[in-house]
């Protein structure tokens, strides 16, 4: 599967277009990720906690977005986005989409 | 008077942490950008043309960082009299001079020769709570071509 950012793949033809995939995420932090997070809101600097969560649920929403892909038999994914939305106070949704082609 | 002891222990403890912290990630950002400025991340949306021997993969990095107590103190002060406030824009900087560093640092262990589409998205993490700004995620993206 080729995975990619950009609407054409170098060297390569596109033979079909497949349609938009996605997949999507919805995460909500532990509390004592939160109170970690609420010490470092003093102290200022990364949250390594949230970087590592928000890293897993969108590597999950991208997944999910893979699967969508491979169910239509594509064998790329160009043209991907993601975006993140957040839905309640401590919950985040994440976003991939993109189009499924068939590249020679 | 115990409420303003705790502000002033809280303002001197974000000022002396926050500033140590800024230094350092500073620092360690100046570096690692001199030695990953051989891949050259570009924002355009069309690939190299003529030289199709390349293979294209998706890379990304991401950072959560949060502003310290102090800055934060002097940023709601300066929601009062309007104007910039510079203690978010170097937060906003380095995070995204962060996350761009850890994408290539991604495509750098691929081999890529360079990267292509560069997207940032920005979302603010405690959104929901009390309108603040405190935390930021940036998200860095790209299509790194390695050369085949």
């Amino acid at each position: 599967m080729i995975v990619s950012n950009l609407e054409i793949l170098p060297g390569k033809k596109i033979t079909k277009h497949l349609g938009l995939v996605q997949g999507s995420s919805v995460r909500a932090k532990h509390v004592g990720r939160d109170l970690m997070a609420g010490l470092k809101n003093i102290f200022g600097g990364e949250l390594k906690g949230y970087t590592e969560l928000l890293q897993e649920s969108r590597q999950e929403a991208h997944e999910r977005m893979l699967e969508q892909a491979k169910a239509v038999g594509a064998n790329a994914v160009l043209n991907i986005r993601f975006s993140t939305s957040s839905i309640a106070a401590g919950a985040a949704e994440l976003f991939a989409y993109g189009t499924a082609v068939i590249v020679e | 008077m115990a409420d303003l002891i705790i502000l002033v222990t809280l303002l001197a403890l974000g000022y002396g942490f926050g500033r140590y912290s800024e230094s350092t990630h500073y620092a360690s950002i100046r570096k690692r950008e001199k030695t990953l400025n051989a891949i050259p991340a570009i924002a355009s949306r069309i690939p190299p043309q003529g030289n199709p021997n390349f293979d294209s993969q998706l890379v990304s990095g991401s950072v959560v960082i949060s502003v310290d107590y102090f800055k934060r103190f002097i940023a709601g002060l300066r929601n009062l009299v309007g104007g910039r406030m510079t203690s978010y824009e170097t937060l906003l900087d380095r995070a995204r001079r962060e996350a761009i560093l850890r994408m290539k640092e991604e495509a750098d262990r691929l081999g890529a020769s360079m990267v292509f589409n560069l997207k940032l998205e920005t979302a603010s993490i405690h959104k929901g709570r009390r309108n603040k700004i405190g935390s930021v995620e940036v998200l860095a993206y790209g299509t790194a071509l390695t050369p085949n």
